[in-house]
């Protein structure tokens, strides 16, 4: 039987793991290097890099994290943020990156999408979706959260697996660095309307939240980057409350 | 010992190389390469694919004699090749992604998409799955019933001859995703990917 996958989500600027509460405000927080060994040998399913700031600015250190990375990590790994060309993806997966996740880029041109998942395969091709609620949908939001496209987000997943996308990244705008869970609406919405895996993100504070966002999010994956990073829980306990959930995980 | 990992313009080979390198250590010579000669030469040949099984077989035929170089080393002198993921899915006579394209034909079969039951099923099939071992393989010495491993595809191998699967794992049906046919070895799943037990299957690889 298929698991679901709980990822760790580090967040990176100029090498350094930061997260933010909403996506401002960074504290520091540890090498990312060592970050995705210890949760890689923890049993994460898979480990996620996300270049925050990368849209503007220089972004050359997540090539030589992802280098080193993937040396000492042997499960899968996500690299995202500032993505903006088929070179970006080719540079990232020489590096040894084994997805990578494409956000404006995918929006302002949906042909970096088609065309990168033809030359490299849908497998290593990861939309991410920035989603803040507006009324009664959903719109896109692009460069980190910071620019509105008015572009509504479920439409805009069903355009991305038309284009090639094998997995799509959901994030709530409004629930990251809340800690008070997923948006299951969001999330449950897009998966119905799509066949491609959905990796939920944005809001986790405690292992329920996880729970919520397979079970009702019908997420395959949940994405989680605060509650394991300041060691308020390990991937390991959060694996053994999904399987007391009666959830498949890999344990 | 040489083991060469076929570089063919296949898509993104690196996981394939650091894994192969951190278990190879100082023990194993691990040479990435199209070099028909030093392919010809190697002990070992590990053929990794991603992307379609179109573009894979293009990317093969690409190089000239390559595909030969292959056949001789694989069929003629019968030393040990492992294919993984459409490395795997190119044993077979045929592929059927994007258009009908005739495979390498080592293992009788053909490459189809996964039936998701109507959208049952989300494709492509990623994560990690547990394998049924059906038959005693080289590869899996060490290896327990039921393991996980990483997987990422839409598309399966069906072989002819079902002897040769060596394991499988349970989706929307009962997919193939292990093949041993004599010196030839395939996993539809990524051993790179496959943390401590997907080493354990390189290293079993490495010291056939």
């Amino acid at each position: 039987m298929l698991k679901n996958r709980i990822i760790p989500c580090l967040d990176v600027k100029n090498g350094r793991v930061v997260k933010g509460i909403n996506f401002v405000d960074l504290k520091d927080a540890g090498d990312p290097v060592e970050q995705a060994k210890i949760y890689s040998d923890g049993g994460a399913d898979e480990i996620c890099f996300l270049d925050i700031t990368a849209s503007n600015e220089n972004r050359d250190t997540i090539y030589d994290v992802v280098e080193k990375t993937s040396k000492k990590c042997f499960v899968p790994l996500t690299v995202g943020g500032g993505v903006r060309s088929v070179e970006d993806i080719n540079k990232l997966l020489n590096c040894g990156a084994d997805k990578v996740s494409i956000n404006t880029a995918a929006v302002q041109n949906s042909e970096v999408v088609v065309e990168s998942s033809k030359k490299f395969g849908s497998q290593c091709i990861v939309v991410a979706i920035d989603a803040k609620k507006n009324g009664n949908k959903w719109e896109i939001f692009t460069h980190g959260g910071r620019n509105n496209t008015g572009i509504d987000a479920i439409e805009f997943a069903k355009k991305m697996e038309d284009s090639g996308a094998g997995e799509l990244l959901v994030t709530s705008m409004d629930r990251d660095g809340t800690q008070v869970g997923y948006d299951i609406d969001l999330m449950s919405k897009i998966s119905s309307k799509v066949n491609i895996p959905i990796i939920a993100s944005g809001g986790v504070g405690n292992l329920d939240h996880l729970v919520d966002g397979i079970k009702l999010g019908n997420a395959s994956a949940v994405l989680a980057a605060s509650i394991f990073h300041y060691g308020k829980h390990s991937v390991k306990e959060a694996k053994e409350y999904l399987d007391s959930k009666g959830i498949p995980v890999r344990i | 010992m040489n083991v060469t990992i076929v570089d063919y313009n296949s898509g993104n080979i690196s996981s394939v190389i650091n894994s192969f390198k951190e278990v190879a250590k100082d023990k194993v010579n691990i040479e990435i390469t199209s070099d028909l000669n030093k392919i010809k030469s190697s002990d070992k040949v590990v053929l990794p694919g991603q992307g379609s099984f179109k573009s894979c077989i293009d990317a093969l035929n690409n190089i000239s004699g390559l595909v030969d170089a292959l056949s001789e080393f694989a069929m003629n002198n019968k030393k040990p090749l492992l294919g993984i993921c459409v490395g795997l899915q190119m044993f077979a006579d045929f592929g059927y992604e994007e258009t009908k394209t005739k495979g390498l034909g080592w293992v009788p079969g053909k490459v189809s998409k996964i039936d998701n039951q109507n959208g049952k099923y989300k494709l492509p099939h990623i994560g990690w799955n547990q394998i049924n071992i059906v038959k005693e393989s080289k590869i899996f010495k060490g290896i327990e019933n039921n393991s996980h491993m990483y997987f990422v595809h839409s598309y399966e191998f069906v072989p002819e001859d079902k002897n040769v699967v060596s394991a499988t794992t349970d989706y929307s049906s009962n997919i193939v995703c292990s093949v041993e046919k004599e010196n030839i070895f395939g996993t539809q799943f990524h051993p790179e990917k496959s943390d401590k037990t997907g080493l354990k299957i390189i290293d079993n690889f490495i010291s056939l």
